[in-house]
Protein backbone atom coordinates (compact mmCIF):
# COMPACT_ATOMS: atom_id res chain seq x y z
CA UNK A 1 0.00 0.00 0.00
CA UNK A 2 1.44 3.54 -1.14
CA UNK A 3 1.67 6.29 1.54
CA UNK A 4 -1.32 7.87 -1.06
CA UNK A 5 -3.46 5.15 -0.54
CA UNK A 6 -3.03 5.82 3.55
CA UNK A 7 -3.99 9.05 3.62
CA UNK A 8 -6.80 8.45 1.93
CA UNK A 9 -8.00 6.32 3.89
CA UNK A 10 -7.35 8.27 6.66
CA UNK A 11 -9.32 11.17 5.37
CA UNK A 12 -11.99 8.81 4.63
CA UNK A 13 -12.52 7.60 8.13
CA UNK A 14 -12.48 11.58 8.94
CA UNK A 15 -15.17 12.23 6.23
CA UNK A 16 -17.23 9.42 7.90
CA UNK A 17 -16.65 9.75 11.35
CA UNK A 18 -20.50 9.26 12.13
CA UNK A 19 -20.67 6.25 10.50
CA UNK A 20 -17.53 4.60 11.18
CA UNK A 21 -17.12 3.55 15.06
CA UNK A 22 -13.15 3.78 16.04
CA UNK A 23 -10.31 3.73 14.43
CA UNK A 24 -9.93 1.30 11.09
CA UNK A 25 -9.46 -2.40 11.81
CA UNK A 26 -7.48 -5.10 10.10
CA UNK A 27 -10.03 -7.88 8.28
CA UNK A 28 -10.62 -11.30 10.48
CA UNK A 29 -9.45 -13.49 7.60
CA UNK A 30 -8.64 -16.81 9.02
CA UNK A 31 -5.42 -17.71 7.86
CA UNK A 32 -4.49 -20.21 5.24
CA UNK A 33 -3.45 -23.17 6.96
CA UNK A 34 -2.02 -26.42 5.88
CA UNK A 35 -5.74 -28.27 6.64
CA UNK A 36 -7.06 -25.59 5.18
CA UNK A 37 -5.29 -25.31 1.68
CA UNK A 38 -6.01 -28.69 1.86
CA UNK A 39 -9.94 -28.66 2.26
CA UNK A 40 -9.89 -26.23 -0.74
CA UNK A 41 -8.18 -27.95 -2.80
CA UNK A 42 -10.14 -30.95 -2.37
CA UNK A 43 -13.29 -29.62 -2.30
CA UNK A 44 -12.23 -27.56 -5.53
CA UNK A 45 -11.15 -31.02 -7.30
CA UNK A 46 -14.52 -32.43 -6.26
CA UNK A 47 -16.00 -29.86 -7.69
CA UNK A 48 -14.51 -30.12 -10.95
CA UNK A 49 -15.16 -33.98 -11.47
CA UNK A 50 -18.67 -33.32 -10.48
CA UNK A 51 -18.86 -35.18 -7.73
CA UNK A 52 -20.71 -32.35 -5.96
CA UNK A 53 -21.55 -29.15 -6.93
CA UNK A 54 -20.54 -25.81 -5.09
CA UNK A 55 -24.06 -25.39 -4.37
CA UNK A 56 -24.13 -28.61 -2.33
CA UNK A 57 -20.96 -27.97 -0.41
CA UNK A 58 -22.68 -24.31 0.41
CA UNK A 59 -26.44 -25.88 1.24
CA UNK A 60 -24.68 -28.40 3.64
CA UNK A 61 -23.04 -25.23 5.69
CA UNK A 62 -26.29 -23.93 5.68
CA UNK A 63 -27.90 -27.22 6.75
CA UNK A 64 -25.60 -27.30 9.89
CA UNK A 65 -25.64 -23.81 10.64
CA UNK A 66 -29.26 -24.30 11.12
CA UNK A 67 -28.91 -27.12 13.83
CA UNK A 68 -28.99 -25.56 17.38
CA UNK A 69 -29.66 -27.32 20.87
CA UNK A 70 -33.17 -26.01 20.94
CA UNK A 71 -34.10 -29.35 18.64
CA UNK A 72 -32.38 -30.98 21.73
CA UNK A 73 -34.16 -29.54 24.35
CA UNK A 74 -37.40 -30.44 22.49
CA UNK A 75 -36.43 -34.07 22.99
CA UNK A 76 -36.16 -33.68 26.45
CA UNK A 77 -39.15 -31.15 27.28
CA UNK A 78 -41.15 -34.09 25.61
CA UNK A 79 -39.22 -36.85 27.96
CA UNK A 80 -40.35 -34.86 30.99
CA UNK A 81 -43.65 -34.46 30.21
CA UNK A 82 -44.74 -37.93 28.51
CA UNK A 83 -43.37 -40.46 30.51
CA UNK A 84 -43.48 -43.19 27.53
CA UNK A 85 -41.55 -40.98 25.65
CA UNK A 86 -39.38 -40.80 27.84
CA UNK A 87 -39.08 -44.67 27.58
CA UNK A 88 -38.95 -44.50 23.97
CA UNK A 89 -35.58 -42.19 24.35
CA UNK A 90 -33.74 -43.77 26.69
CA UNK A 91 -34.62 -46.96 24.64
CA UNK A 92 -33.86 -46.01 20.89
CA UNK A 93 -32.63 -42.97 20.63
CA UNK A 94 -32.58 -42.56 16.86
CA UNK A 95 -36.51 -43.76 16.95
CA UNK A 96 -37.39 -41.05 19.36
CA UNK A 97 -35.62 -38.49 17.28
CA UNK A 98 -37.74 -39.29 14.59
CA UNK A 99 -41.51 -39.38 16.50
CA UNK A 100 -39.98 -35.66 17.82
CA UNK A 101 -40.01 -34.93 13.74
CA UNK A 102 -36.00 -34.64 13.62
CA UNK A 103 -33.80 -36.82 11.59
CA UNK A 104 -32.37 -39.94 13.06
CA UNK A 105 -28.95 -38.81 12.82
CA UNK A 106 -26.20 -40.74 10.81
CA UNK A 107 -25.09 -42.17 14.61
CA UNK A 108 -26.80 -44.56 17.52
CA UNK A 109 -28.32 -42.35 20.09
CA UNK A 110 -27.62 -43.16 23.85
CA UNK A 111 -29.78 -40.99 26.38
CA UNK A 112 -28.49 -40.90 29.56
CA UNK A 113 -30.73 -40.07 32.83
CA UNK A 114 -29.81 -37.83 35.60
CA UNK A 115 -31.68 -39.15 38.70
CA UNK A 116 -31.40 -37.95 42.32
CA UNK A 117 -28.20 -40.03 42.73
CA UNK A 118 -26.91 -40.11 39.03
CA UNK A 119 -25.26 -37.21 37.35
CA UNK A 120 -23.96 -37.55 33.59
CA UNK A 121 -21.24 -35.96 31.54
CA UNK A 122 -20.44 -36.27 27.79
CA UNK A 123 -17.08 -36.27 26.06
CA UNK A 124 -15.31 -37.49 23.28
CA UNK A 125 -11.37 -37.89 24.62
CA UNK A 126 -9.79 -38.67 20.93
CA UNK A 127 -11.15 -35.97 19.06
CA UNK A 128 -14.88 -34.35 19.62
CA UNK A 129 -17.71 -36.47 18.68
CA UNK A 130 -21.38 -34.67 19.46
CA UNK A 131 -24.79 -35.30 18.51
CA UNK A 132 -24.21 -32.44 15.90
CA UNK A 133 -28.05 -33.50 14.06
CA UNK A 134 -29.48 -32.50 17.93
CA UNK A 135 -27.06 -29.73 19.53
CA UNK A 136 -25.17 -28.28 16.85
CA UNK A 137 -22.08 -27.93 16.51
CA UNK A 138 -20.06 -28.09 19.78
CA UNK A 139 -18.87 -25.30 21.78
CA UNK A 140 -15.02 -24.78 21.01
CA UNK A 141 -14.49 -26.17 24.88
CA UNK A 142 -15.66 -28.78 24.22
CA UNK A 143 -12.84 -29.72 21.60
CA UNK A 144 -10.12 -28.20 23.85
CA UNK A 145 -7.43 -30.65 25.14
CA UNK A 146 -7.81 -29.67 28.61
CA UNK A 147 -11.56 -30.27 28.27
CA UNK A 148 -11.27 -33.71 26.86
CA UNK A 149 -8.16 -34.57 29.04
CA UNK A 150 -9.47 -33.52 32.54
CA UNK A 151 -12.92 -34.46 32.59
CA UNK A 152 -12.31 -37.94 32.64
CA UNK A 153 -9.89 -37.18 34.93
CA UNK A 154 -11.27 -35.02 37.62
CA UNK A 155 -15.11 -34.73 36.44
CA UNK A 156 -16.02 -33.20 40.00
CA UNK A 157 -13.66 -30.78 39.69
CA UNK A 158 -13.93 -29.53 35.93
CA UNK A 159 -18.29 -29.26 36.89
CA UNK A 160 -16.92 -27.16 39.71
CA UNK A 161 -15.18 -24.69 37.35
CA UNK A 162 -18.36 -24.77 34.91
CA UNK A 163 -19.94 -23.73 38.61
CA UNK A 164 -21.74 -27.16 38.76
CA UNK A 165 -21.71 -28.62 42.40
CA UNK A 166 -22.31 -32.49 42.48
CA UNK A 167 -23.01 -33.43 46.32
CA UNK A 168 -20.78 -36.27 47.11
CA UNK A 169 -23.57 -38.34 47.26
CA UNK A 170 -24.56 -38.56 44.04
CA UNK A 171 -22.21 -40.49 41.69
CA UNK A 172 -20.82 -39.08 38.59
CA UNK A 173 -20.71 -40.73 35.04
CA UNK A 174 -18.23 -39.86 32.29
CA UNK A 175 -19.64 -41.35 29.04
CA UNK A 176 -16.39 -41.40 26.17
CA UNK A 177 -17.54 -41.30 22.93
CA UNK A 178 -14.82 -43.05 21.22
CA UNK A 179 -16.76 -45.17 18.67
CA UNK A 180 -20.01 -45.69 16.86
CA UNK A 181 -22.57 -43.98 19.46
CA UNK A 182 -23.55 -40.12 20.37
CA UNK A 183 -24.42 -38.61 23.68
CA UNK A 184 -26.90 -36.74 25.19
CA UNK A 185 -27.81 -36.52 28.95
CA UNK A 186 -31.65 -36.16 29.90
CA UNK A 187 -31.51 -33.84 32.70
CA UNK A 188 -33.58 -33.73 35.58
CA UNK A 189 -36.78 -31.81 34.91
CA UNK A 190 -36.13 -28.73 37.58
CA UNK A 191 -38.86 -28.54 40.74
CA UNK A 192 -41.50 -25.66 40.36
CA UNK A 193 -42.86 -26.31 36.45
CA UNK A 194 -45.57 -28.58 37.38
CA UNK A 195 -48.36 -28.28 34.68
CA UNK A 196 -45.73 -26.64 32.17
CA UNK A 197 -46.17 -27.11 28.42
CA UNK A 198 -43.63 -28.67 26.49
CA UNK A 199 -42.78 -25.42 24.55
CA UNK A 200 -42.02 -23.16 27.81
CA UNK A 201 -40.16 -26.02 29.83
CA UNK A 202 -37.84 -26.39 26.24
CA UNK A 203 -36.69 -22.86 27.27
CA UNK A 204 -35.32 -24.42 30.62
CA UNK A 205 -33.03 -26.74 28.87
CA UNK A 206 -29.87 -24.96 27.53
CA UNK A 207 -27.06 -26.62 25.71
CA UNK A 208 -24.45 -27.68 28.68
CA UNK A 209 -27.06 -29.10 30.55
CA UNK A 210 -27.43 -31.71 27.55
CA UNK A 211 -23.76 -32.02 27.70
CA UNK A 212 -23.67 -32.54 31.58
CA UNK A 213 -21.91 -29.62 32.62
CA UNK A 214 -24.77 -27.86 34.09
CA UNK A 215 -27.87 -28.38 35.39
CA UNK A 216 -31.54 -26.86 33.76
CA UNK A 217 -32.19 -23.22 33.91
CA UNK A 218 -34.55 -22.80 37.08
CA UNK A 219 -38.00 -21.72 36.62
CA UNK B 1 -12.82 -70.64 2.42
CA UNK B 2 -13.99 -67.17 3.03
CA UNK B 3 -13.74 -65.12 6.27
CA UNK B 4 -16.63 -64.26 8.20
CA UNK B 5 -18.27 -60.74 7.42
CA UNK B 6 -18.80 -60.24 11.50
CA UNK B 7 -17.10 -61.98 14.53
CA UNK B 8 -19.79 -63.25 17.10
CA UNK B 9 -20.26 -61.10 20.22
CA UNK B 10 -18.74 -63.25 23.47
CA UNK B 11 -19.43 -61.02 26.12
CA UNK B 12 -22.89 -59.84 27.79
CA UNK B 13 -23.64 -56.92 29.74
CA UNK B 14 -22.41 -57.98 33.47
CA UNK B 15 -19.51 -59.41 32.35
CA UNK B 16 -16.06 -58.61 33.69
CA UNK B 17 -13.83 -57.89 30.53
CA UNK B 18 -9.58 -56.49 31.04
CA UNK B 19 -8.97 -54.01 28.06
CA UNK B 20 -5.72 -55.46 26.10
CA UNK B 21 -2.48 -53.96 26.63
CA UNK B 22 -1.13 -52.90 23.18
CA UNK B 23 0.41 -50.13 21.11
CA UNK B 24 -0.53 -50.80 17.60
CA UNK B 25 0.45 -47.58 15.09
CA UNK B 26 -2.26 -46.73 13.13
CA UNK B 27 -6.12 -45.42 13.56
CA UNK B 28 -7.14 -46.71 16.95
CA UNK B 29 -10.25 -45.82 19.19
CA UNK B 30 -9.44 -47.70 22.37
CA UNK B 31 -8.38 -44.66 24.70
CA UNK B 32 -4.46 -45.02 25.95
CA UNK B 33 -5.40 -44.38 29.61
CA UNK B 34 -7.78 -47.39 29.75
CA UNK B 35 -5.30 -50.25 28.76
CA UNK B 36 -4.61 -52.59 30.65
CA UNK B 37 -8.05 -51.78 33.17
CA UNK B 38 -10.81 -53.69 34.26
CA UNK B 39 -14.22 -52.78 33.59
CA UNK B 40 -18.29 -54.43 33.44
CA UNK B 41 -19.85 -54.38 30.27
CA UNK B 42 -22.47 -51.57 30.12
CA UNK B 43 -24.53 -53.05 26.85
CA UNK B 44 -23.43 -54.28 23.34
CA UNK B 45 -23.95 -51.43 20.93
CA UNK B 46 -24.32 -53.79 18.27
CA UNK B 47 -21.66 -54.77 15.13
CA UNK B 48 -19.69 -52.34 13.24
CA UNK B 49 -17.21 -51.82 10.65
CA UNK B 50 -13.75 -52.21 12.55
CA UNK B 51 -12.63 -48.33 12.20
CA UNK B 52 -8.34 -49.50 12.64
CA UNK B 53 -9.27 -50.98 9.01
CA UNK B 54 -12.08 -48.17 7.91
CA UNK B 55 -9.44 -45.68 8.36
CA UNK B 56 -7.46 -46.55 5.98
CA UNK B 57 -10.20 -47.36 3.13
CA UNK B 58 -10.65 -50.81 3.38
CA UNK B 59 -13.74 -52.66 4.27
CA UNK B 60 -13.69 -52.78 7.81
CA UNK B 61 -14.05 -56.82 7.88
CA UNK B 62 -14.72 -58.66 9.71
CA UNK B 63 -16.88 -56.38 11.43
CA UNK B 64 -16.41 -55.83 15.55
CA UNK B 65 -19.17 -56.31 18.35
CA UNK B 66 -19.04 -52.55 19.98
CA UNK B 67 -19.33 -52.63 23.82
CA UNK B 68 -19.76 -49.98 26.57
CA UNK B 69 -17.83 -50.80 29.23
CA UNK B 70 -18.01 -49.03 32.69
CA UNK B 71 -15.05 -49.05 34.46
CA UNK B 72 -14.76 -47.44 38.13
CA UNK B 73 -12.95 -44.09 38.39
CA UNK B 74 -10.83 -45.27 41.26
CA UNK B 75 -9.65 -48.71 39.42
CA UNK B 76 -9.16 -46.07 36.33
CA UNK B 77 -6.68 -43.42 38.04
CA UNK B 78 -4.83 -44.57 41.88
CA UNK B 79 -5.47 -41.04 42.87
CA UNK B 80 -8.93 -39.91 41.71
CA UNK B 81 -10.11 -37.56 43.64
CA UNK B 82 -13.99 -37.88 43.42
CA UNK B 83 -16.09 -40.76 44.79
CA UNK B 84 -14.34 -43.83 43.95
CA UNK B 85 -17.82 -45.38 42.63
CA UNK B 86 -17.76 -42.66 39.62
CA UNK B 87 -17.27 -44.64 36.59
CA UNK B 88 -16.02 -44.05 33.31
CA UNK B 89 -18.01 -45.63 30.12
CA UNK B 90 -16.26 -46.58 27.34
CA UNK B 91 -17.58 -47.96 23.76
CA UNK B 92 -14.46 -50.57 23.10
CA UNK B 93 -14.46 -52.73 20.04
CA UNK B 94 -14.15 -56.71 20.88
CA UNK B 95 -10.77 -57.60 19.56
CA UNK B 96 -9.30 -54.67 22.62
CA UNK B 97 -11.42 -56.69 25.14
CA UNK B 98 -10.67 -60.41 27.08
CA UNK B 99 -12.20 -61.63 30.17
CA UNK B 100 -11.27 -60.69 33.41
CA UNK B 101 -11.49 -62.93 36.24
Amino acid sequence: MSADDHHHDNRHSHADAAAHQGPPRPDHDDTLTYYRAMETALRELLIDKGVFTADDVRRQVEDMDNRSPAQGARVVAKAWVDPSYRKLLLEDGGEACVVAGLDRGPYKLVVVENTPDTHNVIVCTLCSCYPRWLLGLPPDWYKSRAYRSRVVREPRAVLREFGTEIPDDVVVRVHDSTADMRYLVLPQRPAGTDGWSEERLSKLVSRDAMIGVSLPRRP
Amino acid sequence: MSRPDAVEPRFQPGDSVAVRIAYPLGHVRTPHYIRGKSGVVERLCGVFGNPEELAYARRGLPRQPLYRVRFRQGDVWPDYGGRPADTVDIEIYQHWLEPAS
